[in-house]
């Protein structure tokens, strides 16, 4: 398993550029053909704190960000004390000789120290040396040997037609770290092989807004929180010329209420946040529940509780998810496992939303929201299906009945606007007109048999949705002595601990794998457990919500649990080791 | 003249469940009067209401309707407006709706502009919980749950706060004037951007304070004293002289009308490829936003 591959880690503190030099190394190795992974650690702060990105490239795909780096950037002390121990044998470290000094005893054998004037070299170029972050990032191209064109072309995206000068004096900074490199010993000789097809590279996030773009959201409201933000950036830029209302709101109760109203009127209509978003979106999401209203609300997981940790990981929000809202109403709930799959299923969900008339939650995280990885092209001719409508069969016998009792709980709907089928959506309890039944009605006797079949009308709809709904899978080796159970962003990690277990170590691990979580697939699940030996649930959370659901959906308990909540994603390594300590 | 749209023909079938000589019979009286007056299309008019006893108007009438939950009319309205600009869009609800837990996106509604007519049932107390104080009554005031000294918090003033939020139409109408809460709300209809009715709509079960004859001897007609709704300053002048000033005098009518300010979906970029509700989905130039991502 030692395919040449290249692992960059920057680190310094907040406003030191780490992330935006991180982003620009990833783009170069996607430009050169590479596939590309990346993952930011970093604080809730503007200025200062302790900040380190990693960004993975390789010729084949990748499934993580990867564990011990062989390019570490040091721009300030604390980066060297804490991660110089990391860097892998043959690798080097960059870091700033003025400022920060390494310690021999804590490295590898065979680390080559290259020690540049970083700011000193930048301050020969602007006064301010606001460019010594560059300077190191052309010192990693010529360690991993990047074609300096790729540096050249990504400058010009980043500042572009606008600022020519600070293109000038990034491409003079990169050249002076390319040449310091040169001077002390040249590249890595990684070994890797560049193409001249580009990949392309994007967030979890950005996958999401693309996806929904394709299905014709014209709809997007959002109130900026850590860390969906990028989906409101990216539908802002991109949307109202492409005919999206994007709106940022004065808090997530108008972002979920102006959704409800958007999607009543039959546009296609979403909402981004995070948990704590959510749970202010709670009440209304069960009033699109009620009155049938379609749209998709887009939780991307960070760690909580309350506040919690705004820039970590987690996978603590399927609770909330799952129960959100007062009563039972019908909902979905999808958890894309990797950057397509935030495409395939953004799409997907708005063709659930509009056929079941409900509301369809995914649920993505911080790891998979931010990080930037390359994906194949994406197709955009996405299967656009809108649902039944009673307009579409001419004019309404009588009082139309927008929630009409059918078998498939459906009822045909119609957009306000369209004569005669005026009728009133109600978040009270109401009868197969819209007429309510909460208030004089609600206890007569042959109301109390209009609620329950009013309600078993709405409930109904999970039935067909589960069929929809993309059934859980059974990835790798068969008769596999253990089997992983995750959903979520766990996936890459997951699948690159059972390469390494399996070809290091010979265990035959396989794993049991979740793109929807709600209406839950139950038959099927146990179908497939039946056939699985022991098994190991691993998910980012304290209380295992995930096992639990399973549980009570199927009787199963995992033999094994592996719960993360230190807000860091899961690396192979600890799930490789963690299949070695229960097989044991 | 034969009308396309009869008094009648706003209403629905369901009947009124209020008190019998609750405030709100006028306002939705008025309100079928000034959608006869301009002849509006039922199908093309989207009643959202919230909760509370004002809030279970929209089922009265036969245009389309969206009863939501407490507090959120308003945006669901400023939603469903802005997915489709060609519907006329009225929000109804009371005051502890609007002025209380739903006060937020009061304000938000108007700092926009968008073109929405906000009908508040103000009636100084919470009805449908059966008597508590709302963020209108005034202090002093004992309910049921301020029953020991009474209420101990200022009175929102909704006109001073509608005025100083960016609201382009601001009037105060009483239910004991059909005629002249009718004329204020089609205006109001009329107005392109957000519209403030204060209807003062006493409630007769739960407030024995603020009712019709309270109000009668205390309300008149600015705008027959010379009140120039064009006038920032003065308008803020009049909204002061009740509750927040004097007790004895409340001015109703029009206190502000600005047509020039554009509303909201004047300035929506979005709208240049048509009303949303209308557009065709797909994208057109897919590989021109994947280049981005190379």
């Amino acid at each position: 398993m030692s395919t040449p591959e290249i692992v960059f880690r920057i680190g310094g503190a907040a406003g030191d550029g780490v992330s935006s030099t991180a982003e620009s190394f990833a783009k170069m190795c996607s430009r050169s053909g590479l596939h590309a992974w990346t993952y930011s650690s970093y604080q809730s702060v503007i200025r200062g704190g302790h900040v380190w990105t990693q960004v993975r490239g390789g010729n084949q795909p990748l499934l993580s960000h990867g564990t011990d780096p062989n390019v570490l950037v040091c721009l300030n002390q604390q980066t060297m004390d804490v991660h110089q121990g990391d860097v892998l044998e043959g690798g080097a470290i960059v870091f700033d000789s003025d400022l920060v000094k390494p310690d021999p005893s804590k490295l590898r054998k065979d680390v080559r120290l290259l020690g540049i004037p970083l700011r000193k070299m930048a301050q020969t170029i602007t006064p301010t040396g606001i460019v010594r972050n560059t300077v190191a990032l052309g010192a990693a191209v010529r360690l991993c040997d990047i074609d300096f064109r790729h540096v050249e072309s990504a400058f010009q995206d980043i500042w572009g037609d606008k600022k020519p000068e600070v293109v000038a004096h990034n491409i003079q900074a990169a050249k002076l770290g390319v040449e310091a490199v040169q001077q002390a010993g040249g590249s890595l000789k990684l070994g890797l092989r560049f193409t001249e097809v580009p990949r392309y590279l994007m967030t979890g996030n950005e996958a999401v807004a693309l996806g929904a773009l394709a299905a014709g959201v014209r709809f997007h409201a959002q109130y900026p929180m850590t860390p969906a933000s990028s989906i409101l950036h990216w539908m802002a830029a991109h949307g109202p010329q492409r005919g999206v209302v994007v709106k940022q709101v004065e808090d997530e109760l108008a972002a979920m209420n102006m959704a409800v109203g958007a999607g009543h009127a039959g546009v296609r209509s979403m909402v981004a946040t995070s948990g704590g978003g959510f749970s202010l979106m709670v009440e209304a999401i069960g009033q699109a529940g009620m009155t049938e209203t379609p749209l998709v609300a887009v939780v991307v997981q960070r760690g909580g509780p309350s506040t919690g940790l705004p820039t970590k990981t987690e996978q603590g929000d399927l609770n909330l998810v799952l129960g959100a809202g007062q009563g039972d109403w019908p909902r979905g709930i999808l958890a894309p496992r990797n950057t397509r799959e935030c495409f395939d299923l953004t799409a997907k969900a708005f063709n659930l939303a509009e056929v079941y008339q409900t509301p369809i939650l995914i649920l993505s995280d911080l790891y998979l929201g931010e990080g930037f990885r390359t994906v194949d092209k994406l197709d955009f001719n996405v299967p656009i299906v809108r649902g039944m409508m009673a307009a579409d069969g001419g004019v309404a016998e009588g009082r139309y009945k927008r929630y009409a009792y059918t078998d498939s709980g459906v009822s045909p709907r119609v957009l306000p606007g369209t004569k005669g089928y005026q009728y009133i959506a109600a978040t009270d309890e109401h009868m197969e007109s819209g007429e309510l039944i909460s208030d004089i009605l609600a206890g007569l006797p042959e109301f109390v048999e209009e609620r329950r079949k009013m309600h078993e009308k709405r409930m109904r709809k999970l039935e067909g949705l589960r069929k929809d709904m993309p059934p859980p899978e059974l990835w790798g080796s068969p008769n596999a002595d253990l089997t992983l159970i995750h959903w979520g962003s766990t996936w890459g990690a997951a699948h690159e601990a059972i390469r390494h277990v399996e070809e290091d170590e010979g265990i035959r691990v396989n794993s049991l794998e979740f793109p929807a979580l709600f209406p839950f697939h139950a038959d099927e699940t146990l179908r497939i457990l039946k056939g699985v030996k022991k098994t190991l649930s691993m998910e980012a959370n304290y209380t295992g919500q995930f096992a639990r659901l399973l549980r009570a959906e199927t009787g199963y308990k995992p033999n094994f649990t592996f719960p993360k909540y230190d807000g860091e994603p899961f690396t192979w390594r600890e799930i490789a080791d963690k299949i070695l300590e229960v097989v044991a | 003249m034969k009308l396309e749209f009869e008094l009648d023909t706003y209403k629905s079938e369901i009947k009124p469940t209020w008190c019998p000589g609750c405030g709100d019979y006028a306002v939705l009286n008025a309100l079928q009067h000034a959608l006869t007056t301009l002849q509006l299309e039922p199908w093309n008019v989207l009643i959202v209401s919230g909760i509370g006893c004002s809030s279970n108007l929209p089922h009265f009438l036969s245009t389309y309707g969206f009863h939501a939950i407490h507090g959120r009319a308003v945006a669901v309205a400023e939603g469903v407006k802005l997915a489709n600009p060609d519907l006329h869009v009225i929000v109804t609800g009371g005051d502890g709706d609007g002025y209380g837990i739903g006060v937020g996106h009061f304000i938000h509604a108007m700092r926009r502009n968008l073109d929405l007519t906000y009908i508040v049932m103000n009636n100084e107390i919470y009805g449908l919980t059966t008597g508590q104080a709302s963020p209108t009554s005034e202090m002093g005031m004992k309910t049921k749950s301020t029953p020991i000294v009474g209420v101990i918090e200022n009175p929102i003033d909704p006109i001073a706060l509608a005025l100083s939020t960016g609201a382009t139409y601001v009037a105060r109408a009483f239910s004991g004037d059909v005629k002249q809460m009718s004329e204020l709300v089609a205006k109001g209809l009329e107005h392109h951007g957000f519209s403030l009715i204060d209807a003062l709509s006493p409630c007769v079960t739960y407030n024995k304070i603020n009712t019709y004859d309270f109000f009668r001897k205390r309300v008149y007609d600015l705008n027959k004293e010379g009140h120039d709704p064009s006038d920032l300053k003065a308008a803020f002048m009049k909204a002061l002289e009740w509750p927040v000033m004097q007790r004895d005098r409340i001015p109703l009518g029009l206190f502000y009308r600005n047509d020039k300010v554009p509303t909201y979906e004047d300035l929506e970029p979005a709208y240049k490829k048509g009303n949303p509700v209308k557009q065709a989905l797909g994208v057109e130039d897919a590989d021109e936003i994947l280049r981005e991502f190379l």
